[in-house]
């Protein structure tokens, strides 16, 4: 097992707080009970589960009771999109864009094969939508729109204040996929008509495993999951209590390093775009001219492929991830820059970096140091290569 | 992460050969850049001897893409292109200690840069330039290229083409075709079951159950019968009765149909004749 890594890859998962997990120990060995006991031992847990359900709420500015815990974003995004549809029975439409998480899109594409019809919305070369397609997709049957925060491979930001406007004008219900913006960007959803968001522990500095859905207050909801009756009878299933005291806590330091997160974590993204851009060169920006979140940087090297540079960054111990088709069982490059309409070969050679606040400017060095090498060796045997 | 090899790593990280060959005798270019990956072989071949005096390659691709390149130059250096004609491209995965099944193409690939730089030496047309039934349409792979892959290979699954050839690794509407050329291929190698040696007894039962069986219930559908008279030897003596008795297609019947049936579930050297 290698455990010293320079990890750019923190929009896949990330590092758990040494503070998260000071929080959450006591919860395995000494405060084992469950929540939903009658005894003291048990029934006490319920007053610092209350207190992990504040920290999240106020961490997006929701309510505590609009807040229930989940297994984590794919199920709190299930959830979202399966209730909409329960409780509008007649409505048999669903809006959404090319460019989601897999939790939103073969839960779609499995929708759309079950009679549902389902509109994509594309994006442009930025990754940005058209809010007038949008506008023109809303029918009178249409149940839900879901809109991710922020994409995970580009970190382009969607226009949410906008989008959740035009579904409340048009009163159609509201879901994000707010896993890869928790945590990086301030959000309010009380400044919003957001009927549902989703969102994912592990993505920033909480354990895999637990995740919350926020559902404004007023929205009908469906239970997905069905049993007892746990959070308000929204959610079956005995509470992972050291989850949701660790998401608690995360919640509470995310809150409290947001300011970090787009200081630091982007001046360290920036320098690293910089310097790629600069001294490599015959490189391309994915979504770079829109929004993004401070900690994502999608940028194609031309000439080379994806799996070769991230081997090769593997053996400095350097962690990314790439949209090239080698490093999937597909053959099929990136859904996302695919709608971008970026050109197949340059989505062959894109690399996913990913920051945290555990970055540091020496391993921001150190890779563009070793990008540089592998770039020019990898570019050295290419057939491509222009010389 | 891919459970490569360590000759497979050790390959991807120390390539063997890469560059060009500025004065080549003849060169092998596949793939593209759009699919993901490309070799471009370059050789130096002895006029007089016709051995491969030297071999170097440019690879655009994944690392076991770049190790089947290096491993292929390694293969053929010091061969004649007759002896280097042989490599397959289980050769070169089994040189690396295998590859995962979803990278066979990168062999794949590798095997064809060498054909195709071979016939370029011998001055014969790009495969690419002959007629071609393209079944993927996102990789652009011929109906020739995918049955070649299963003979090689001998490929049963979609899944085991697409891992080899990548056809179908994309949209995935080509699938089907290919599941259709997979079954073509294995139906026409099937051979009629073997007959087994039969005793004068068993040989009786089966004519008789035959005809019964096989052959009276669709003479009697046109109103026609039959009667066995006698066997003898491989001669098997008939009586037509009914319609068959005075058709004047009597003869076709005896010989088209009866004597072709018998032959088929009896023994191949059977005799029909009629006796009025």
């Amino acid at each position: 097992m290698i455990d010293k890594v320079i990890y750019l890859d923190n929009n896949a998962t990330t590092k758990v707080d040494d503070e998260v997990i000071k929080e959450m120990l006591p919860f395995f060995s000494i405060y084992y009970g469950n929540p939903s006991s009658i005894h003291t031992f048990g029934g006490q847990i319920e007053k610092e589960i209350k207190k992990a359900r504040e920290k999240v709420a106020k961490l997006i500015g929701a309510e505590p009771e609009e807040i229930i815990f989940t297994s984590g974003g794919t199920e709190s995004d299930n959830a979202a999109i399966l209730s909409a549809l329960e409780t509008q029975p007649k409505k048999n439409h669903i809006i959404t864009t090319k460019v989601e998480h897999p939790a939103i899109l073969s839960l779609c594409n499995t929708l759309k094969n079950r009679g549902y019809n389902i509109t994509y919305l594309s994006v442009d070369a930025e990754g940005q939508i058209d809010l007038t397609e949008l506008k023109n997709a809303i029918s009178a049957q249409t149940a839900i729109i879901s809109i991710m925060w922020a994409n995970n491979e580009t970190g382009v930001i969607f226009p949410i204040e906008e989008i959740s406007k035009i579904a409340a004008e048009k009163e159609v219900l509201f879901h994000t996929d707010a896993v890869q913006a928790i945590g990086k960007i301030p959000i309010n959803v009380s400044e919003y008509k957001i009927n549902f968001l989703a969102a994912s522990g592990h993505k920033f500095h909480a354990p895999k495993g637990i995740g919350f859905l926020y559902i404004k207050k007023g929205t009908r909801f469906n239970p997905f999951i069905i049993g007892g009756h746990q959070e308000y009878g929204r959610r079956a299933g005995t509470h992972n209590v050291p989850g949701i005291i660790g998401l608690g806590k995360a919640a509470e330091l995310a809150e409290k390093y947001l300011e970090e997160e787009n200081t630091k974590v982007k001046y360290l993204r920036d320098k690293l775009e910089k310097s790629i851009i600069e001294e490599i060169k015959d490189v391309k920006l994915n979504g770079g001219k829109s929004p993004r979140t401070p900690n994502t940087l999608n940028i194609s090297f031309k000439y080379v492929e994806g799996e070769a540079i991230l081997l090769l960054l593997n053996e400095y111990n350097i962690a990314a991830s790439s949209g090239s088709a080698c490093t999937t069982g597909s053959l099929e490059p990136s859904h996302v820059l695919r709608a971008m309409g970026v050109p197949a070969e340059v989505i062959h050679g894109s690399i996913r970096f990913s920051l945290s606040r555990y970055t540091t400017e020496e391993e921001i060095n150190f890779t563009i140091e070793k990008l540089k090498i592998i770039i020019k060796r990898l570019r050295d045997i290419s057939p491509f290569t222009p010389h | 992460m891919w459970d490569y090899t360590e000759k497979v790593k050790e390959h991807f990280l120390n390539p063997r050969n890469s560059g060009k060959i500025d004065d080549a005798n003849a060169i092998g270019e596949v793939g593209n850049i759009s699919c993901g990956d490309a070799l471009k072989l370059y050789l130096k071949i002895d006029d007089k001897t016709k051995k491969i005096i030297d071999a170097k390659f440019q690879t655009f691709g994944c690392a076991s893409a770049i190790a089947s390149s290096s491993v292929l130059t390694e293969l053929i250096i010091g061969k004649t292109i007759e002896e280097a004609e042989k490599i397959t491209n289980n050769d070169i995965a089994e040189y690396l200690g295998g590859l995962p099944p979803e990278k066979m193409h990168c062999s794949v690939m590798g095997m064809e840069a060498l054909q195709e730089a071979i016939k370029n030496y011998r001055g014969e047309k790009k495969e690419k330039e002959v007629q071609e039934k393209i079944i993927c349409k996102c990789f652009n792979i011929s109906e020739e290229k995918i049955l070649k892959a299963i003979k090689e290979n001998n490929l049963k699954t979609v899944d085991d083409v697409t891992h080899y050839t990548k056809a179908g690794g994309a949209c995935g509407k080509c699938k089907p075709d290919i599941q259709v050329i997979i079954d073509n291929y294995y139906n026409s190698l099937k051979e009629p079951p073997p007959k087994k040696k039969l005793t004068t007894i068993q040989k009786i039962n089966l004519i008789q159950q035959t005809i019964e069986n096989e052959i009276k219930p669709l003479l009697r559908v046109d109103g026609g019968d039959l009667e066995l008279y006698d066997i003898d030897n491989n001669k098997v003596i008939i009586k037509l009765r009914g319609t068959c008795s005075n058709c004047i297609s009597a003869n076709f019947t005896l010989k088209g149909f009866i004597e072709k049936k018998l032959r088929e579930i009896v023994d191949n050297d059977l005799i029909v004749e009629e006796i009025k």
